[in-house]
């Protein structure tokens, strides 16, 4: 341990943190205006040249903003709630390689901040506590609404994190490690010299259930529960006011960030694209890009569909995706040791055995969707 | 049996907010950018001259008559041959009206003998204090056209004498 490795740990973490924290205020704008345009609107463009100054508007609008605490609050759980809820949102993300090594002015310079060997376990664990923040931000209020937004949200959290578990299973399964980098140097290559070889080609499904499950982790349209407006006012975050608030909403656009991140690097082949093995430098910008890409598709899905019911989210959680979810693992398990023992075009099964158990669970939530009983309910 | 439709149906969804994304944004950009207003909206109110530039108003209160809101205050004087506002004996010198208590119904315009107060097209009536919200003679006037001279004229006498003007369908 010397002295310039630990100011390179610092240097990179201390970027990263700045990259998300930048990425979450400008992904308020993006979002802002994607929604606008989805809807025919033009959206915020009034501060700067295209609202590009409307983050830095906000924020100072938050700062100056009168933080109120209510008189039978738990203070001190009220205070802290907001730093629980933020600081997994930021340090999730820690174990994301956004680029392979890079050979800067002589010095060797590894693009990521921590390489565990259970890359895959820390961010499950880490994304179960930023739960504990939500359910205490609701419960320490003391108020109704957001009580009742703190319990949906751990109940929805804690039933999706199955899913999305399971999910990470098929791609560790398919890494063979649960490394980030093994995982992104296992999607490196490709099939027939055209289709690169991201697990989202092998497991569609599993990606599928991934973003599913993503969707209802960071409390995002239609899963946005927790926050329901029309019936929970603003759900946990009711009673918080000023910057709080500001750290509340930081923490879930940062974790649409982080999760964007991850699913890019389980999925989507992490910094993998053309011509990265010969230009180092290339491969953030992949990540970037792809990162941008699932955060548009976050904010599509969320001017598209409407909310969905609490009791029919939590079916579709557990009568729905996990045992999907279960049979992915097992069809893997399987695609896997047949291409090791038997033929390795014996890959295919897996894409192929993952389709036709989603298409059989898509038959049979339209079967139950059409019994009339079910939807007179 | 039904696996591909629910898919498509999503997917469908899906596309119509995509394809909206390239559609013309339907906002008005509203202070750079004004739509023009309908033919019979009622908006602030004008009080119009004659193409000679004399006023139409001759002060006769009837549109202060009929306002149910009772905006309208008029005070008239009367016209000289060597200071003539208006045609006929009286002219209106002091007008007023209350943006606050107007409701824009447009009797005032249905009452006037000569037509001279119309309900225009400005709708941008504010103001931050309430004495602002009396509007005199000289915001509601409209300018002396091209071919008019500004009042009080000096006319020659014996021309002006009928205050309500001929009129070819009344």
């Amino acid at each position: 341990m010397n002295f310039l490795l630990v100011v390179e740990w610092l240097v990179k973490g201390f970027v990263w943190a700045l990259v998300l924290l930048g990425g979450f205020a400008y992904l308020t704008l993006f979002e802002r205006k994607v929604l606008a345009r989805m809807q025919s609107r033009i959206g915020p463009n009034r501060a700067g040249p295209w609202g590009i100054l409307q983050p830095i508007a906000d924020a100072v609008k938050l700062i100056f903003k009168e933080e109120l605490t209510p008189a039978n609050a738990d203070k001190l759980i009220f205070t802290l709630a907001p730093v629980i809820t933020v600081v997994p949102a930021i340090i999730i993300t820690a174990v994301v390689p956004w680029g392979p090594s890079l050979d800067l002015f002589g010095y060797h310079l590894n693009l990521y901040i921590a390489d565990i060997n259970v890359g895959v376990l820390y961010i499950m664990s880490i994304a179960s506590i930023a739960v504990y923040g939500i359910v205490l931000s609701g419960w320490s209020s003391n108020n109704k609404y957001a009580m009742m937004g703190g319990l949906r949200s751990t109940a929805q959290m804690i039933s999706y994190e199955i899913a999305l578990g399971l999910s990470f299973v098929s791609a560790i399964l398919l890494a063979g490690s649960m490394r980030m980098l093994d995982i992104v140097a296992a999607q490196g290559g490709y099939w027939f010299h055209i289709i690169p070889k991201w697990f989202v080609v092998l497991q569609p499904v599993g990606t599928a259930i991934f973003l599913i499950a993503t969707l209802a982790e960071v409390n995002r349209a239609p899963f946005d529960m927790p926050e329901a407006e029309q019936e929970l006012t603003a759900g946990y975050h009711t009673e918080y006011s000023g910057m709080k608030f500001a750290l509340l909403f930081m923490a879930e656009y940062t974790k649409m960030i982080a999760i964007s991140a991850i699913g890019a690097t389980l999925f989507f082949g992490g910094f993998n694209g053309p011509f990265v093995d010969r230009f180092p430098w290339l491969g953030p910008v992949y990540i970037f890009v792809k990162i941008i890409i699932l955060l548009f598709g976050m904010i599509w899905v969320r001017a598209t569909f409407p909310r969905i019911r609490y009791d029919r989210l939590m079916a579709f959680g557990w009568k729905v995706l996990l045992p999907l979810s279960l049979a992915l693992v097992f069809i893997t398990a399987v695609g896997i040791i047949l291409a090791q023992q038997v033929n390795s075009r014996l890959i295919a099964v897996i894409p192929l055995a993952s389709l036709l158990v989603a298409g059989v669970a898509v038959a049979m939530i339209d079967r139950t969707l059409r019994r009339k009983d079910y939807a007179r309910r | 049996m039904r696996v591909v439709e629910p898919v498509v149906e999503l997917a469908r969804g899906l596309w119509t907010t995509l394809r909206m994304m390239f559609d013309k944004p339907v906002t008005v950009q509203y202070p750079e950018e004004k739509k023009p207003v309908k033919a019979r909206f009622r908006g602030r109110h004008v009080l119009k001259r004659y193409d000679n530039g004399l006023e139409k108003c001759i002060g006769c209160a009837l549109c202060a008559a009929a306002c149910p809101a009772d905006a309208i205050f008029v005070e008239s004087s009367e016209n000289t041959d060597e200071e003539r506002y208006s045609p006929g004996d009286r002219y209106a010198s002091t007008y007023e009206i209350n943006m606050l208590r107007c409701i824009f119904c447009g009797f005032c315009e249905d009452a006037c003998p000569t037509e001279a107060i119309v309900l225009g097209d400005q709708y941008e009536l504010s103001f931050t204090d309430r004495r602002q919200s009396i509007y005199p003679k000289e915001m509601l006037i409209e300018p002396v056209p091209a071919s008019g001279k500004p009042t009080p004229q000096k006319t020659e006498p014996g021309v002006y004498t009928r205050s309500v003007p001929e009129m070819k369908d009344p």
